[in-house]
C-alpha cells in the first residue's frame, strides 16, 4: 500500500531539521510514494504484469541566496544524512543569484481542500485481466484487426512538500488508465491507432467494450491511405492533436522562457493574440479533474486563471524564481498548468466539417516540430481527406506547417469540448496552413 | 562497484535463494540491481541556475513464462521488499512449466573503464568553466541574446543475478556538455545547439579549451538560421550531410528491426528478412562495441555481451536486433540487444550505435547531381510509427540545392518519408562516414536510453520536406 502521510511528514521533518543544523538558512522538500500495478494483454491474452513501487525525495538548501538540490530514491537516514551534507557543501561553493528564494508566506496555500481526487478502490489483477478481456474482444471482432494490446493501470501516490517557512501539506491521489492499441491490416496497408481513459475514481473509466470498439475503428479506417499534393488547405485537428496546441502555448507563456527572452509570446501580455472567441482558462479547482490540484510544486497557492479572454493573453504562468526575475508575483504555477483549456466555441463538430468544401482532418502528427522561440511549426501527420463534411479517404505521408502567430489567430473552435486529459480543447480548425505531400 | 547488500537486511545467499526459488519453472528471469549517481550543472541566463545531484537505488525482479512477462520493482532492498515482489511475480505466473535457461553468452572485453566522471573534476572546476563559455559566447557576436550551457555526469553500477547464483556486473560512466545559443537580429530571433559526450571523463572531451569548439558550431548554427528563408513544401532530392543525419537510419529502419515488434509482425519490416530493403551498397550494422561511445556497452541489461550485428548488408536484410525474450520466441539467439532506462522499467530490444558504413561517392558529386533539393547538415530529433512505416526527422540547419549549388540556408522544416521504401531511394554513398558527436537519446515505450548514430553524406532521390513555401 501506498506509504501514510506521517511517514512521508516525519521524514521531510527529518531532512528540514539536518539541513538547518548543517548551515542551510532554508530548505525545501518533497517527499513522495507512488504504488503502480500494470496488467497488459496482447492478442487476448495475458502478457505481462508490473508492480512498480516508487519512493523519491528531492531536496533544495538555500544559504542566503545560493541554492542547490538532491533527489534521490533511498530514503534510509544513512543516505539520507550523505546527501544532505553534500547538497550544503555543493550550496556554499554555488555562485548567488539574487532571485533565488523560498515563495512569499502570504502566497502560500492556507488551506488544502479535498479535490476528490483519491479513489481507495484496489482493483485486483484478476479484475483487470476481466476487463482487458472484454476490451479485446470488442478490438479484434473485426478480421482486419490483426494485433490488440491493451492495458490497465492502478496508480495510488502520495506526497508531502514541506520547507523550512512552515509549509507543510500534501494528499494522496490516485488513477486507473486503460488503453488499447490496434493494428490492422490489409491487402495494402497496415496501419496503427488507439483509444485511451483515464480517471481519478474507478467507476468513472470508460466500459471496456466501448473503448476497444473505438480504438478499433479508429484504426480500420485508417487503411489503404493516400499521399495527397501540396497546397494551402484548412486543417481540423482532431481533439487529441488541438490540445497540443494548448500544450505549445502554455509552454510560450511559462515566465521561465518569459524571463529568457526565449518565447515568441514575450511582451504579449494584454494583447492580441488569438481570435476575438477565444478564451483559455486554467481552472485548479475541477472535482475529479486530472490536473486538479491545491497549490503548486512550491506550496504556492493556485487560483483560477483566465489566460486567455476574448483573444487577449491576459497572464503569464508564473513560479517564485521567475516572478521576482519578472518584477511579478507567482500565480502558482511553478511546474506548469492545472486542468487547461480552450472554452467551447460556438459551431457544432457537424457544422465545422461542413465550413469548407474541403479540408484535411488530422488524427495524429509525428516529431517535435514546434519551436517556442521562433513560433514555427512543421509536423509529420495522418488523417482524412473532408469534402462537403463527410471523411473521403485517410492520408498520410504529409506535413502540416504554419507559424504559431499566424495559426493561433485563424482558429475556430467546436462546442465539443470533454474533460479526457489535464489538457483539454474542443475539435479546432485552422485556416492558412500548408501541406506538403506529393 | 556497489554491494548492494551491505545496508540491507538481506544477505546476497538469501537472494539467490529467492530468486531461484522463484524461476525455477520459469524460461528465463533475473534480479536486476541498479545504484546510479547522477549530476546536472546548468548555467543559463548569465547565472548558475541550477546544481543538483541524483542518487537512485532499487531492483526489478523479472519472471518469465512462454510469453508473458512478470515484473516488480522498488527502491527497497529488503528481505520483505523482495519477497513481496516475488509473491507478485508468482501470482502472474501461476502455473509455470518451463526450463530456466542458463545458457549466457561471456566475454572479457570491456568498451569503458570503470571510471565515476562526476568526481573527476570540482564542481569548482565545472562552474569555471561554464563562466568561461557565457563569457567567450557573448564577446564574440553582438547579437547573442541567451546562452545556456550543462553538464550532466552519470555513473550506473548494474549487477545481475540470474537463477542459480550466476552474476554479471557492468559500471558505465556517460556525460553529455552542451551549449545552446540564441541570436536575435532586427527583430528575429534563433537559436543553435550543440554539445558532446561519450562513456569517458569530461576532460576527454572538453581538455585544451576543446569547449570553444562547442560552442563555436552552435553559434555558427544560430547564426546560419538567423539568415534562413522559409522552407520548400513537397517532394524533392535530399542531400544528407555525414554524422547525426543518421538519425534518419534509427528512425526509418532502426526501430522497424528490433525484434519485439517483427515477432508482433507490427513492423512494417516483419516479412521483409532475406529481401532487398535498400540500394546496392547500403551496409547498416548497430554496434555496441565501439570504444567509449554513448551507445555501446559492455554488457546489455540481461547481461548478455553486446555485439556488432549486421542489419542490412548490401541493401539486404539479414538481421534484427534482438533481446532474450524475443530472440527465445523466434528461435535465435540475443545480440545484446535487451536494454532498459532503469531499474523500473521493463527490458526491450533496443539500439546502441547505429550506422550507415561508406560508400566511395563524395558530397560534391550529390550536390552536382541536384537540380531542386534540399542539403540537411544538422537535425533535432525524429520519430516513427513503426506499423505504417512512416517516420519524420527534424532539419535544425538545412540549405536549398539550385542547379547543383548549394543555395540560401532555410527555416527548419520536418521531412517525412516511408522507412521500407527510403533506403531504395538512396542513390549515392558516400565516403565520408562520421559519428554522431555523442549526445543523443532514442525513445520507446516511455523509456530514454542512450544512442549513437553515424553515416556517411548520402543522396536520397525523392523525399517529402515539409516547409511553408508552396
Amino acid at each position: 500500500m501506498v506509504k501514510d502521510q506521517e511517514f512521508l511528514e516525519k521524514k521531510a521533518s527529518y531532512c528540514l531539521g539536518l539541513a538547518k543544523k548543517l548551515g542551510a538558512t532554508e530548505s525545501s522538500v518533497i517527499v513522495n510514494n507512488s504504488v503502480s500495478e500494470t496488467v497488459n494483454f496482447r492478442n487476448k491474452k495475458l502478457d505481462e504484469s508490473n508492480r512498480s513501487d516508487d519512493l523519491g525525495i528531492s531536496i533544495t538548501t538555500y544559504i542566503g541566496k545560493k541554492k542547490s538540490s538532491i533527489s534521490s530514491s533511498n530514503l534510509l537516514d544513512d543516505n539520507l544524512n550523505i546527501l544532505i551534507e553534500k547538497c550544503v557543501e555543493t550550496t556554499k561553493n554555488t555562485p548567488e543569484d539574487e532571485f533565488n528564494s523560498l515563495p512569499d508566506k502570504d502566497l502560500l496555500a492556507k488551506e488544502v481542500k479535498d479535490l476528490n481526487l483519491y479513489d481507495d478502490t484496489h482493483i485486483e489483477n484478476d479484475q483487470k485481466i476481466d476487463y482487458l478481456k472484454k476490451l479485446e474482444s470488442a478490438a479484434s471482432n473485426d478480421k482486419k484487426i490483426v494485433n490488440t494490446e491493451s492495458s490497465f493501470t492502478q496508480n495510488k501516490s502520495n506526497f508531502i512538500l514541506a520547507n523550512s517557512g512552515g509549509f507543510c501539506a500534501g494528499y494522496k491521489t490516485s488513477s486507473f488508465t486503460a488503453s488499447s492499441v490496434t493494428v490492422a491490416k490489409d491487402e495494402k496497408s497496415m496501419e496503427r491507432d488507439y483509444e485511451y481513459s483515464s480517471k481519478c475514481f474507478l467507476k468513472d473509466l470508460d466500459d471496456a467494450r466501448e473503448l476497444g470498439k473505438q480504438a478499433a475503428d479508429q484504426t480500420i479506417r485508417k487503411l489503404s491511405p493516400k499521399k495527397i499534393g501540396s497546397e494551402k488547405i484548412a486543417i481540423i485537428f482532431d481533439k487529441r492533436i488541438a490540445k497540443g496546441m494548448l500544450s505549445t502555448f502554455a509552454s510560450a507563456i511559462s515566465s521561465s522562457a518569459i524571463s529568457r527572452g526565449t518565447s515568441f509570446l514575450k511582451d504579449k501580455v494584454n494583447q492580441k493574440i488569438f481570435s476575438d472567441t477565444i478564451n483559455v482558462l486554467d481552472k485548479p479547482d475541477i472535482l475529479k479533474g486530472l490536473g486538479s490540484r491545491n497549490f503548486d510544486s512550491e506550496g504556492v497557492k493556485t487560483d483560477t486563471l483566465k489566460l486567455v479572454d476574448q483573444g487577449i493573453l491576459k497572464h503569464y504562468l508564473i513560479d517564485t524564481y521567475n516572478g521576482k526575475k519578472l518584477n511579478l508575483k507567482s500565480n502558482g504555477r511553478c511546474g506548469g498548468t492545472s486542468n487547461l483549456y480552450f472554452e467551447n466555441g460556438n459551431i457544432s463538430f457537424k457544422d465545422l466539417l461542413n465550413s469548407k468544401s474541403k479540408s484535411l482532418y488530422i488524427t495524429e502528427t509525428i516529431g517535435h516540430g514546434s519551436n517556442i522561440v521562433t513560433g514555427d511549426y512543421s509536423v509529420g501527420a495522418t488523417g482524412f481527406l473532408v469534402e462537403n463534411g463527410e471523411f473521403k479517404y485517410p492520408i498520410n505521408e504529409i506535413t502540416i506547417a504554419g507559424n504559431f502567430k499566424d495559426m493561433f489567430k485563424n482558429i475556430t473552435l467546436a462546442n465539443d469540448l470533454e474533460f479526457k486529459y489535464s489538457t483539454n480543447s474542443p475539435t479546432m480548425m485552422i485556416e492558412g496552413m500548408v501541406v506538403a505531400g506529393k | 562497484m556497489s554491494n548492494f547488500f551491505e545496508k540491507s537486511d538481506l544477505s546476497r545467499s538469501e537472494a539467490e535463494n529467492i530468486i531461484s526459488d522463484t524461476l525455477q519453472k520459469c524460461d528465463d528471469g533475473e534480479l536486476y540491481l541498479e545504484n546510479s549517481k547522477s549530476e546536472s550543472i546548468l548555467l543559463d541566463d548569465n547565472k548558475i541556475k541550477n546544481s543538483s545531484y541524483n542518487s537512485d537505488l532499487g531492483f526489478g525482479f523479472r519472471a518469465i513464462s512462454d510469453e508473458v512477462v512478470a515484473y516488480s520493482h522498488s527502491n527497497e532492498i529488503s528481505k520483505n521488499s523482495l519477497k513481496q515482489s516475488s509473491e507478485n511475480l508468482k501470482s502472474t505466473l501461476k502455473s509455470v512449466k518451463g526450463t530456466y535457461n542458463h545458457e549466457i553468452p561471456k566475454s572479457n572485453k570491456k568498451y569503458y573503464e570503470n571510471i565515476n566522471p562526476i568526481e573527476q573534476k570540482s564542481l569548482n572546476e565545472k562552474i569555471k568553466i561554464l563562466n568561461e563559455v557565457n563569457n567567450y559566447l557573448r564577446s564574440k557576436d553582438d547579437n547573442i541574446k541567451q546562452v545556456t550551457a550543462n553538464f550532466l555526469g552519470e555513473q550506473k553500477s548494474v549487477e545481475i543475478i540470474r537463477s542459480g547464483g550466476e552474476t554479471l556486473t557492468d559500471v558505465r560512466p556517460l556525460i553529455r556538455f552542451n551549449v545552446s545559443v540564441m541570436l536575435e537580429k532586427n527583430g528575429r530571433k534563433e537559436t543553435g545547439v550543440y554539445g558532446v559526450g561519450g562513456r569517458q571523463s569530461y576532460d576527454s572531451y572538453l581538455k585544451d579549451d576543446n569547449w570553444k569548439s562547442v560552442c563555436d558550431e552552435a553559434l555558427r548554427i544560430a547564426s546560419v538560421n538567423l539568415e534562413s528563408k522559409p522552407a520548400p513544401a513537397g517532394e524533392m532530392k535530399v542531400v544528407l550531410g555525414p554524422g547525426w543525419p543518421a538519425i534518419l537510419i534509427h528512425e526509418a529502419v532502426g526501430h522497424g528491426l528490433e525484434g519485439d515488434f517483427n515477432r508482433k509482425k507490427t513492423s512494417a519490416f516483419h516479412n521483409l528478412m532475406g529481401q532487398k530493403v535498400a540500394s546496392e551498397g547500403v551496409t547498416i550494422v548497430d554496434d555496441g562495441t565501439i570504444d567509449n561511445r554513448r551507445g555501446s556497452l559492455t554488457i546489455d541489461d540481461e547481461g548478455t555481451p553486446t555485439e556488432k550485428t549486421v542489419l542490412i548488408e548490401n541493401g539486404i536484410l539479414k538481421n534484427f536486433m534482438q533481446d532474450r525474450l524475443n530472440a527465445r520466441l523466434m528461435k535465435t539467439k540475443s545480440t545484446g540487444s535487451g536494454r532498459r532506462e532503469n531499474y523500473r522499467h521493463i527490458v526491450l530490444p533496443r539500439m546502441r550505435n547505429t550506422m550507415m558504413l561508406s560508400g566511395n561517392q563524395t558530397q560534391d558529386e550529390m550536390i552536382k547531381a541536384v537540380d531542386k533539393g534540399i542539403f540537411a547538415v544538422s537535425f533535432g530529433g525524429g520519430q516513427v510509427d513503426i506499423t505504417s512505416g512512416k517516420f519524420v526527422f527534424n532539419c535544425t540547419e538545412a540549405y536549398e540545392i539550385v542547379n547543383g549549388k548549394i543555395g540560401s540556408p532555410i527555416k527548419g522544416a520536418t521531412l517525412i518519408g516511408d522507412g521500407p521504401s527510403i533506403l531504395k531511394e538512396v542513390s549515392m554513398v558516400g565516403n565520408d562516414m562520421m559519428m554522431d558527436p555523442g549526445i543523443g537519446t532514442c525513445g520507446k515505450a516511455g523509456q530514454g536510453v542512450p544512442v549513437g548514430v553515424a553515416q556517411p553524406s548520402i543522396l536520397i532521390n525523392k523525399m517529402t520536406v515539409g516547409g511553408t513555401k508552396l
